[in-house]
């Protein structure tokens, strides 16, 4: 897998490339997620037509202060990728990639109930799992784990 | 909703919901116009709570994921700890492992099909099903001393020993169970009526399948391989001689074959384990993070000093994130860890498969009959559990 053509396709606009136990990140400016998960998915060699899982996490003393994380599956070539973009804590907004895996349906919905992160051209953000008029987002740190 | 159509609440107390979903249906007739899944009922913070836990305590937290599949649930977490810590376990407890995956993959298969069964009119297979889960769960009550929720496996291998005798059980039972699958085959397979429920009923293609993230038997019913025990072998699965069964045409007929040939196919894997077992340790004890011997703790007071500082303090493993995934009998079951290398995970993030697999009710059910999403909710063999975490 030759994951230096993405710093050839949006230069600066990817962040970080980096190796842990064997597993490939990448961090994305979160403004080009979509044309960077289409490019991943459409280019050969590449091939990311599978979405195993998208997430987010709360890292609450960082800045940037969300990461909302996907992991890529090929198919094809057999092969991974994680892709991260960070995430604002005053404008916690990112681009839905719904248009390039519909199966990210679900778990951006998840995500927003869970993060309070809005995915922007969601068919349909709305909870998932927590009651339509629960208040707060459980799974952020500042939330306590019982008792408010 | 228009004047003509009806909407009608399947769920969430209804039998065939296999649990607390609720299926908001959009009815003209009997023909589902619109079909909305409503979830969450058994959401009961799972991701949160292992944010407050120790890497060991998280183990019983997965037991309770996917209640049907424990020992999966187990395995995936542990293996995922164990490429944070950079732990090589030993053969031994790798094939062990295996045998308890398999045997959980055949316990959760025969709970479906006696069940998916039981959903679409056919009473009896469920009896028949039960008895041979019931010899399954009879070996992990020896194993682990539990049935439904062992919390067998440990970073770094085993909770303890399984003794000749109970393989010897375990063998035995993996040789009767094709003789067994054969006589669910004789009540079901060539049977006009389960042919007519299931037949061209649910059909989802391979292409429709990767874009809605499906993945184990139902994506394998469309025709295509992916097995994760194949292309991304974990726990010396490249050891076993299996086949990957796989199905044509996508529906849930299909995926009742895919299911049955799976069961034999994990048959097969058990024996092959207990035959070829190697003797060795069931844990590996000299590994960040792992357990010392229990009986060491009376003599040994380094032992006991690690034992105290493990389960007081809990492992502290570097600073990074790993992602691991096995193929649970549902499908892609991962866990995504983040470690801030403190004692307790930053994130736990659990890849549900039925939660995933459920997306795919809405294209199955659109346009068809009632009855027949009946049989499209019970063929994605969904845990709630799991899917509410």
């Amino acid at each position: 897998m030759d994951i230096d053509i993405l710093r050839k396709q949006f230069g600066n606009g990817i962040l970080d490339i980096s190796y842990f136990r064997g597993e490939c990140t990448v961090t994305v400016d979160k403004e080009i997620i979509v044309p960077v998960c289409r490019f991943l998915k459409e280019t050969e060699g590449l091939a990311f037509d599978f979405l195993s899982d998208c997430c987010g996490v709360d890292r609450l003393s960082d800045r940037p202060r969300f990461w909302v994380v996907y992991h890529l599956y090929s198919t094809a070539y057999n092969h991974r990728l994680r892709l991260k973009a960070a995430v604002n804590d005053d404008n916690p907004v990112i681009d839905s990639v719904v248009s390039v895996w519909p199966t990210a349906d679900w778990h951006e919905r998840e995500c927003f109930d869970m993060f309070g992160i809005t995915f922007s051209n969601h068919p349909d953000m709305r909870r998932i799992l927590m009651a339509h008029d629960f208040e707060g987002h459980p799974l952020r740190k500042d939330f306590p784990l019982e008792g408010r | 909703m228009s004047a003509e159509t009806m909407a009608v609440n399947l769920g969430p107390q209804h039998p065939s919901t296999h649990g607390v979903l609720r299926v908001m249906l959009e009815l003209d007739g009997e023909i589902v116009v619109n079909a909305k899944p409503d979830i969450g009922f058994l959401h009961r913070g799972i991701e949160k709570l292992a944010e407050y836990r120790t890497y060991h305590q998280i183990i019983i937290l997965t037991d309770r994921l996917d209640y049907l599949a424990a020992m999966s649930n187990n395995l995936a977490y542990v293996l995922t700890v164990e490429k944070l810590l950079e732990i090589e376990i030993p053969k031994r407890a790798q094939y062990i492992r295996i045998i308890l995956a398999e045997l959980q993959r055949i316990a959760s298969h025969l709970f479906w099909l006696g069940t998916h069964a039981h959903d679409l009119g056919a009473m009896t297979p469920l009896f028949y099903t039960l008895r041979e889960r019931e010899t399954i769960m009879d070996i992990f009550d020896a194993v682990a001393g539990s049935r439904l929720t062992p919390g067998f496996m440990r970073i770094g291998g085993l909770a303890a020993e399984v003794d000749r005798e109970i393989l010897h059980r375990i063998d035995t039972f993996a040789r009767y169970l094709p003789d067994r699958i054969d006589e669910y085959e004789s009540l079901l397979t060539d049977n006009p009526i389960w042919k007519s429920r299931t037949q061209g009923v649910g059909i989802l293609t391979i292409d429709e399948c990767i874009e809605l993230g499906v993945s184990g038997p139902l994506l394998r019913a469309s025709g295509h391989g992916r097995d994760i025990r194949k292309t991304e072998p974990y726990s010396s699965y490249k050891d076993f001689d299996f086949n990957i069964p796989t199905g044509t045409r996508g529906d849930v007929y299909d995926r009742f074959l895919v299911r049955l040939a799976e069961m034999r196919e994990s048959a097969r894997i058990v024996q092959q384990a207990v035959q070829n077992l190697p003797d060795g340790p069931h844990i590996i004890r000299k590994a960040p993070g792992v357990l010392p011997d229990r009986d060491a703790l009376d003599t040994d007071i380094y032992a006991m000093i690690r034992h105290f500082h493990l389960i007081t303090e809990g492992v502290k493993p570097p600073i990074g994130e790993v992602y691991h995934c096995i193929e649970s009998p549902r499908g892609e079951l991962g866990f995504y860890l983040v470690s801030d290398g403190s004692s307790n995970p930053c994130r736990l993030r659990v890849r549900p498969p039925s939660f995933v697999n459920l997306q795919s009710l809405v294209k199955m059910v659109k346009g068809k009959i009632l009855s027949d999403a009946i049989a499209a909710i019970s063929t994605i063999d969904i845990v709630l559990a799991e899917v509410d975490r």
